[in-house]
């Protein structure tokens, strides 16, 4: 449909583009010119009409190619073997639930693979917490707004694994920039295992126990879930297993020790003007912190 | 009656003297006027001064995005940057210098001696000049806080829910829609006023199918003005509404519609494309044919084509909304309705080359202008039919595809039109030609930054940059293109600077430019350069669309073909 539509447009442009040079070289008023007005036309009803008809004609064209392509993508049926994600945009991350398989996570989606002769596409139905988002990953679909109070669904069907980078692309505030968006499309194993691992209740380890009483104490379960523990705050992201994550920040920063103290300390310095307050902790205390949030695998 | 008299009358001298009244009268009478050619001036100089505001603002912008993790500005700065920069282009500058040159020039192409209401018009560019130092004014006063500003951030089309309490603290957004309103009135003031001067003051002779084009294209504008800021300026009040007294429209949280704002703001936004545009093709229309010294192909084709873009623009707004979840029928009429406003879009541009067809083309500034334009509505308008098709849309609405296709339209377009008219009028407002040389460096510089900033443009869009972002991460591609985009506004700044040394320098000691320096055919060059007040000694008779042809050719007159 796109090349259609490009070599139209592509076609169209050469035609005139060159009528246009033509006119402009063969018609210029020459060295010695002698001085006299050329012949006053003033129209030509048979040329008017060949420039109405063949526009009109190649408008209808293309209607019918995009309708056809409008149906496909919008009145598509699901398969019974297709995924269903709820994404919710918030100020400025993302969401992923799997209602089926009952468990939530933020940032990095992850879908399985799907084959022609057995497909299993991903059908995202989008909703939003605060302002208008836009889900855009451009090599697997086009993008389709989140609103708040307005259910808007869109499906992928990726053939290919591997991870594909998109970001908000509707502007939703301070750091519209920095909603990203990733999506992990696994192979079918892979996706089982990864899906497996959310769904189970987060690790208690021994050694983080200190980290562990420090987070459950201060103001990071207000808006934060562990499962498992006391942290059920519901404005930031579900850490239950942060560790199955390769960033931060809704993908502003990787997920590396470093990064995930500097957040705690100065989310500003990563992410300026994001909903993450400055935890005001000692950096001990952001150190056992941060331990704590390394064994949440 | 027009006689030969009226054209060979002695040139414009520019009078002795004059400066020695004191400065603050001549103030005064600037202030209290309301003579259509005062104001129209100051309109246009006014958008002018934003258009250069607002330029600033994108080159702060260009800045920042030149380079991947620039710390130019901070992303609250640059969210306000894009914000102002959008407000200002289209409401502050864009929108008076239309209505200035339609000021201007309707009543002196029409024979008329001043404009059907002109205190309503000195209203008009009060309230638009009001608005603006409105918006401005929230540098100041807009955080409403210890004294400290803040300009709006909520994009120029300040979607719902970000316009609400909860998302926009303090007053910053306030004033922009106070500023958008008291303009939106002054607006609509004015379209009232060019309708009835068009349809009420034509001289004798003049029926509407010898009107001149210009006349005829500002009409239909000035009709979607009444027609597309009426609901934007309700929208204001239901948004203030909802901010101040409680009112829910577009308050999501308590149960509002987002969808019901974005369908507000582009049933104003879509028509007001053409609001702008068609006083641009208004411009080449009479510059095209006077250039190639022929008359306009296919006149009353021409003016079918603009009646018919108005009617289809008022229902095509909704393409802006592809992505926003329609149903796959209403998703398909806006395709239909988008797409076949390229039908008469494309008319003009083929009648434009049939009036250049077979003519003898002079190249000064006012045609290279116009021809640049021509060529830029050609490629502007196809990737406007690309992204017609939704399925496009899903892709590239809201990249930068977009911002390049519809910077295309305003500067490519429209602002090369505008600078055809300075070129083609600055003559006949002040008496005295701009500079042929600085002209056409200006035009030069400006088309290879035009095309440096903005074709270069489209490329990260399709590879995937979305609009409105501060900053990139490096390793997406986006990264080289961005900073040729950002190179092409050095061009366009230095060839802005040339105009301005052209315009200040030729006013003082540019050739005298007589009555009709370009042998035109329209009655604003029979008279004098600068016209006197209220134009005409006796009002001019006329016989068809080019009376000064049938004065300068007895022996081929134009009515003869009637």
């Amino acid at each position: 449909m796109s090349l259609f539509v490009l070599a139209i447009c592509a076609a169209i442009f050469v035609t005139v583009f060159s009528l246009l040079v033509y006119a402009i070289v063969k018609f210029r008023r020459r060295e010695g010119d002698d001085g006299r007005e050329p012949a006053q036309i003033y129209g030509s009803n048979q040329v008017e009409l060949a420039w109405t008809v063949i526009p009109v004609l190649i408008v209808v064209v293309l209607f019918l190619a995009a309708a056809r392509v409008i149906h496909a993508v919008e009145d598509a049926k699901m398969p019974p073997g297709a995924i269903e994600v709820v994404a919710v945009g918030h100020q400025f991350w993302w969401e992923f639930r799997y209602p089926a398989q009952g468990f939530v996570t933020a940032n990095e989606l992850h879908v399985p693979v799907s084959y022609k002769e057995h497909p299993t596409p991903t059908h995202i139905t989008l909703m939003s917490a605060d302002t208008d988002h836009s889900f855009w990953v451009p090599r697997l679909a086009g993008k389709t707004d989140l609103i708040p109070n307005r259910e808007n669904s869109l499906w992928i069907d990726p053939h290919e694994t591997g991870t594909y980078l998109g970001q908000c692309a509707q502007y939703c505030g301070t750091q519209h920039a920095k909603m990203l968006l990733r999506v992990v499309v696994d192979s079918r194993e892979d996706f089982e295992k990864w899906a497996a691992n959310e769904k189970s209740p987060g690790a208690q380890v021994a050694a983080a126990a200190n980290g562990r009483r420090i987070f459950e104490s201060t103001a990071c379960v207000n808006c934060h879930t562990v499962e498992g523990t006391n942290a059920r705050g519901k404005f930031g992201p579900d850490l239950t297993h942060l560790m199955s994550r390769a960033t931060i920040a809704s993908g502003a920063a990787a997920n590396t020790p470093q990064n995930l103290h500097l957040w705690i300390k100065e989310p500003d310095a990563i992410k300026p003007g994001c909903l993450m307050p400055a935890m005001q902790m000692s950096d001990q205390d952001i150190d056992a912190v941060t331990a704590y949030l390394m064994t949440l695998h | 009656m027009l006689d030969a008299d009226s054209i060979s009358k002695p040139m414009f001298v520019p009078p002795e003297g004059v400066q020695a009244r004191p400065w603050l009268d001549r103030v005064h009478e600037w202030i209290v006027t309301v003579d259509h050619k005062k104001l129209g001036l100051m309109y246009v100089c006014y958008g002018l001064l934003f258009l250069v505001i607002g330029g600033v603002e994108a080159t702060a912008m260009r800045i920042q995005l030149a380079f991947a993790n620039n710390h130019f500005v901070s992303p609250q700065t640059f969210n306000q940057l894009f914000t102002m920069h959008g407000t200002t282009m289209i409401f502050f500058s864009a929108m008076p210098i239309v209505f200035g040159i339609a000021v201007y020039l309707i009543p002196l192409m029409i024979g008329a001696r001043d404009m059907a209401f002109p205190r309503l018009n000195a209203w008009g560019f009060w309230m638009s000049a009001l608005g603006g130092i409105i918006l401005y004014f929230s540098w100041i006063g807009g955080s409403g806080l210890y004294g400290a500003g803040g300009a709006p951030d909520v994009g120029w089309f300040a979607y719902a829910p970000l316009t609400s309490p909860a998302f926009s603290v303090g007053h910053s957004t306030d004033y922009w829609i106070i500023g958008i309103f008291v303009s939106g009135f002054g607006s609509i003031a004015t379209a009232v006023n060019i309708l009835t001067t068009m349809l009420c003051l034509r001289c004798p002779g003049m029926t509407l199918n010898r009107m001149p084009l210009l006349v005829w294209l500002n009409g239909v504008s000035a009709f979607l003005v009444l027609l597309a800021v009426s609901p934007l300026t309700a929208a204001q009040i239901m948004l203030l509404i909802d901010r101040y007294l409680g009112g829910h429209f577009f308050d999501t949280q308590a149960g509002g519609s987002a969808v019901l704002w974005m369908h507000f703001f582009w049933i104003f936004g879509h028509p007001e494309v053409y609001i702008l545009v068609l006083p641009a093709f208004a411009v080449l229309s009479e510059v095209i044919p006077v250039f190639s010294r022929k008359p306009i192909f296919g006149y009353s084709i021409m003016v079918a084509a603009t009646l018919a873009i108005g009617f289809i623009s008022l229902g095509v707004w909704a393409h802006h909304m592809f992505t926003v979840g329609m149903t796959s029928y209403a998703n398909a009429f806006f395709v239909a309705s988008t797409a076949a406003i390229a039908v008469p879009t494309g008319i003009k541009i083929f009648n434009w080359l049939g009036t250049m067809w077979g003519g003898k083309l002079i190249f000064k500034v006012p045609m290279l202008f116009s021809i640049g334009a021509v060529c830029q509505m050609l490629i502007a308008g196809l990737t406007g039919i690309m992204l017609a098709a939704a399925p496009f849309d899903w892709q590239l609405g809201n990249s930068y595809f977009v911002v390049a296709h519809f910077h295309y339209v305003i500067l490519g377009v429209i602002v090369f039109g505008v600078f055809a008219a300075i070129y083609y009028w600055y003559p006949k407002v002040t008496g005295r030609l701009l500079s042929e040389t600085l002209g056409r460096w200006h035009f030069w510089l400006f088309l290879i930054g035009f095309h440096l900033t903005f074709d270069f443009m489209h490329v990260p869009g399709l590879l995937g940059m979305p609009r409105r972002i501060y900053t990139y991460d490096t390793g997406r591609g986006w990264d080289s293109w961005n900073l040729i985009v950002s190179v092409g506004v050095v061009f366009q700044a230095l060839a802005i600077l040339i105009w301005v040394v052209n315009v200040f320098r030729s006013y003082y000691k540019g050739e005298i430019a007589g009555n009709d320096p370009w042998n035109a055919w329209t009655l604003e060059w029979s008279t004098t350069s600068p016209p006197p007040d209220y134009n005409f000694a006796t009002i001019p008779v006329v016989r068809s669309a080019r009376p000064l042809w049938d004065l300068k050719h007895p022996e081929d007159p134009d009515w003869k073909y009637e």
